[in-house]
């Protein structure tokens, strides 16, 4: 999509007298562009570097259009993909699981605190909203989860902690109690309904859109997470895709002591080089990849969300 | 559940009395059971550790436990404000996220009013699709794009950028000076795109009966900005810059520690509470001076939050958060 289109499908429509003019729209046009091309050039380079040979790199550097390619890097890299198949499972696994539960206790938090009747309510909403406005710190909850509950190391400790999300929680009371009707509630009361029957039947299926929404936040906040990672694992068992990719950052050889083609490379030839840097950029690749690739969707569903989520909490 | 509560509810049950109260939340008893799993969580991994701020007031020793370690006062937060890490740590936090705040506020502002001026619906789309990108990538993967621009040996600048223009190449990771101009760049790159979302699907929202006037009136493009779409978005403009000030004491942790690959040289101009905070306890093992620290933000944290609030209620009830 370049400017010159959208400039070309439009002029059918009438603009109102109070567009701007077409040079102002051209100059809009010129900036925006230039910001799309800072904004997507980082990413684009990572993964065209993916692809360079490797002494094209160690001669010109990260180029964006290099003297040559190849795919040295990938074929390194998946001829061993334990580690990466691995961390995929971990990734995916938290993600999903993360994703599910927290939804799960999210509203069913979040709906009862919606509900005008309950007694303390608005104690229950406090209760969460506090979380926001003050912690013990860092010190004492790491402390709870490894000393007391001995969940270090544990896939478990990379999802419990975001399970609840205080503003998340904010967000979908809020929806609740402007959504759905209360005479709808009251009726169903009347029809014999259950409160437990009421919130599954009535409450969840008209509350879809910001289930949604929250589920996309928890989707993305657990896929791109590290912090838990880098507090609570240190076995090489429960690497998660992102946490791969720091510890690669940090030292190549953590990802290519496994790889048998590259020891025998290293130790084949003291002149043979091990392709670091596009190994290095691969593996970004490679952890890049499902978000890209889930972009289009992610983005078209963040936007109406955070709308949903503009209603004042 | 005790019906004597201990925080003042913002609302009025009081005049219930507490049999009609008791019947009532056996009337509820279900919705109560289903707050419970969350609830309990919430101790577990937030007030649970807020009992441990007394880590703060204690020498600890493995031997002893938490509990059974020696009190010492404020012993620790003496040996943390003699240092010159604390007054370090606390500037770069403030200075980074005031920066942060105003570049976010002033850049998405201008992005969201000229996308919105856009004639190409279509184009616009694909803009804020494109500036929306980089709020997507996590903070390890951000350290990967930005080593792939400033890398010392490889990096896009020092090889291509600052070659062509003739200049020698900078070790960007060992110039501590250079990081308080690229952050807030980096900072700006990664985040406009989400606030340019929230400000555009205000301004969209504004009714075109307002602009359609103006221009009757005389009013050029620069007038209605200034004295329609700015005006109406204050209310939103407001909402968010509390939401960030009341956590100006809160550092980005990736931005601080991922991106700058935890360098040590970079240390005088990127440490912040938080990354301070991490690497006292996690690194060093200095329970003391971290959970120290960690009160600190705690404790600032929330008189801000307390503090920026009051000031819009001031001004402005409706805005206020609470």
């Amino acid at each position: 999509m370049s400017s010159t289109d959208a400039v070309k499908s439009a002029p059918k429509r009438p603009y109102s007298p109070n567009a701007v003019s077409r040079g102002t729209n051209a100059v809009i046009h010129a900036i925006f562009i230039l910001c799309t091309i800072a904004c997507v050039f980082p990413l684009a380079l990572v993964i065209v570097v993916s692809f360079t040979d490797e002494m094209s790199i160690l001669k010109h550097g990260y180029q964006l259009i290099p003297d040559k390619l190849s795919a040295m890097a990938y074929h390194l890299l998946l001829n061993d993909a334990t580690q990466i198949v691995r961390s995929y499972g971990v990734s995916i696994f938290v993600t999903v699981a993360g994703t599910a539960l927290s939804l799960l206790l999210t509203a069913a938090f979040a709906y009862p605190i919606s509900r005008s009747g309950l007694p303390y309510r608005h104690a229950f909403a406090f209760f969460i909203f506090f979380t926001m406005l003050f912690n013990g710190g860092l010190v004492p909850w790491y402390l709870v989860y490894v000393k007391y509950l001995h969940l270090g190391n544990s896939i478990w400790a990379l999802i419990i902690p975001m399970l609840i999300q205080p503003f998340n929680v904010l967000i979908m009371r809020t929806f609740f109690s402007t959504t759905i009707p209360a005479p709808l509630l009251e009726a169903a009361t009347i029809d014999g309904a259950g409160e437990f029957k009421i919130f599954r039947r009535i409450v969840l299926p008209l509350s879809l859109p910001v289930i949604a929404t929250i589920g996309l936040f928890n989707t993305l906040m657990y896929w791109n997470d590290w912090f838990m990672s880098l507090v609570f694992i240190n076995d090489n068992k429960t690497v998660s895709v992102q946490y791969l990719m720091y510890k690669t950052m940090l030292n190549i050889q953590y990802l290519t002591s496994n790889v048998q083609a590259s020891q025998a490379l290293s130790q084949g030839g003291g002149a043979v080089q091990l392709p670091s840097e596009s190994i290095r950029m691969a593996m970004a690749v490679v952890g890049i990849g499902p978000i890209i690739l889930a972009y289009p969707f992610f983005q078209k569903y963040f936007v109406k969300g955070l709308t949903i989520g503009a209603v004042k909490g | 559940m005790n019906p004597v509560n201990p925080v003042p509810a913002p609302g009025r049950r009081t005049k219930a009395s507490s049999g009609g109260a008791l019947r009532r939340m056996r009337r509820y008893r279900t919705l109560y059971l289903m707050m419970i799993p969350t609830i309990a969580l919430v101790i577990v991994n937030n007030y649970l550790p807020m009992f441990g701020i007394l880590i703060a007031f204690k020498k600890i020793n493995y031997e002893d436990g938490i509990l059974g370690s020696p009190w010492v006062g404020f012993e620790n937060f003496k040996y943390l404000f003699a240092t010159s890490d604390a007054w370090e740590i606390t500037r770069n936090t403030i200075a980074y996220n005031a920066v942060f705040i105003a570049t976010n506020l002033i850049g998405a502002i201008a992005v969201a009013i000229l996308l919105h001026e856009l004639r190409g619906r279509l184009a616009a789309k694909f803009y804020q699709s494109a500036f929306f990108l980089p709020y997507f990538l996590s903070a390890v993967v951000v350290s990967y794009l930005v080593f792939a621009m400033l890398g010392e040996e490889h990096g896009f600048v020092n090889n291509v950028l600052l070659k062509t223009f003739g200049l020698d190449p900078v070790s960007w990771y060992a110039k501590p000076n250079a990081w308080p101009f690229l952050l807030p760049i980096i900072n700006a790159w990664k985040n406009i795109g989400y606030f340019t979302v929230v400000y555009l699907a205000a301004i969209v929202g504004i009714d075109e009966e307002y602009y359609e006037a103006a221009l009757i009136d005389g009013a050029g493009k620069w007038k209605q900005i200034t004295r329609i779409t700015l005006p109406l978005l204050m209310p939103v403009i407001v909402i968010m810059t509390l939401l960030q000030i009341g956590r100006i004491f809160y550092a980005d942790f990736g931005l601080f520690f991922q991106v700058t690959l935890d360098t040590g040289t970079l240390y005088p101009t990127t440490n912040v509470i938080d990354t301070y905070v991490y690497r006292s306890f996690m690194v060093m093992g200095d329970i003391g001076m971290s959970s120290a620290a960690g009160l600190y933000q705690a404790l600032v944290g929330l008189a801000l939050v307390f503090g920026s609030n009051y000031i819009v209620r001031q001004i402005n009830r409706d805005n206020a958060l609470f």
